[in-house]
């Protein structure tokens, strides 16, 4: 399938790079992302994925756009307070770039759909705020063999790593077991700059970006952390070992996604 | 001893347990974070028998689980 005139005209600056060129753009338009919560993370990740022209883009959320929402998840407006968070982000993207296929999913993800759910996405996108749905994304990932980014935020933190099969440590591999509840504080009860989903979340879509052009090197075996109060990145290199994980280890004991009590980072 | 806490190189006691470092570096919730040295992750039961050397790479690493 050829570019287009207008494509060519639209994705300029990326067929102008040597790692993207009409080829890497055309990979691109054929790529299908999934991005899972539409917040403060998926938000601006999905909005550069629609800018960059990835021709399928699926948003997986549950929730309606909340005034509390806005102060960081700039995919929604106003306007939108009360609709669909995936209505919302469906809306913006499109008028972004009609080049884009839009997939809405206005649902929990759960164990029971996840994993037909990510099965015909190329790369996957953790933009979730609870340590459950975190897990049971990782879980289901390695199980399905799809490769995805993990990130997190709170305050003036931000983390992300990125899994592919084969490659380097999973979340379980790191982190074993979500933390009871109310262990970690969520972000509603701690807060969020809200810059830091855009820091952070444009990481994430970068990582996908490079994994559909196949260029450069991914967050695969590490763990890139951002302290904006020391204005300080970190890309801390994680052990190698795998082989105990409960999930992509030797010996697997999870075979399953599970659905673990819910914790969720309340809007309101 | 000299050992890297964090990317940092820092001096400390001989002797001292990866819980005795967690408590002099503040980190909070020991028991929530998951820690590497020199590449290698200790498992979360044995903080307090794990004696640095000498040279140690000590990382901590965050749960942080917001995306909201």
């Amino acid at each position: 399938m050829a570019l287009t005139d207008e494509q060519i005209e639209r994705y300029s600056r990326h067929i102008i790079l040597k790692e993207v060129g009409a080829k890497g753009q055309k990979k691109l338009l054929n790529a299908k992302v999934l991005i899972i919560g539409a917040g403060g993370l998926g938000a601006p990740a999905a909005m550069y994925l629609a800018a960059a022209g990835v021709g399928t883009i699926g948003i997986a959320d549950a929730d309606d756009v909340d005034l509390s929402n806005l102060q960081r998840q700039i995919i929604h407006s106003t306007a939108d307070v009360g609709k669909p968070k995936v209505i919302s982000a469906k809306e913006t993207m499109e008028s972004m770039n009609p080049d884009v296929k839009i997939k809405t999913y206005h649902t929990f993800v759960d164990a029971s759909n996840i994993r037909e759910l990510i099965r015909e996405y190329d790369f996957i996108l953790d933009g979730t705020d609870n340590f459950p749905a975190k897990f049971l994304i990782n879980d289901a990932c390695v199980l399905e063999k799809k490769p995805f980014c993990h990130a997190g935020i709170i305050r003036f933190k931000g983390q992300l790593m990125t899994y592919v099969p084969g490659e380097g440590p999973c979340y379980r591999c790191v982190f074993q077991s979500p933390p009871p509840k109310d262990a970690v504080p969520t972000c509603k009860q701690a807060g969020v700059i809200g810059a830091m989903g855009g820091v952070i979340g444009s990481l994430q879509a970068m990582e996908a970006v490079k994994y559909i052009i196949g260029k450069g090197d991914l967050l695969t075996g590490y763990l890139l952390t951002f302290d904006a109060l020391k204005m300080e990145f970190r890309k801390i290199r994680l052990p190698r070992d795998t082989h105990n994980c409960a999930v992509c280890g030797d010996h697997p004991t999870i075979t399953e996604p599970i659905d673990y009590e819910l914790n969720v980072c309340e809007e309101k | 001893m000299v050992i890297t806490v964090s990317g940092n190189k820092k001096e400390v006691a001989e002797g001292l347990t990866l819980l005795e470092l967690m408590k002099q570096e503040k980190v909070e919730m020991p028991d929530y974070v998951t820690v590497s040295i020199n590449e290698e992750f200790v498992e979360s039961d044995a903080k307090e028998s794990t004696v640095l050397k000498e040279g140690d790479n000590v990382e901590f690493l965050y749960f942080m689980g917001g995306g909201c």
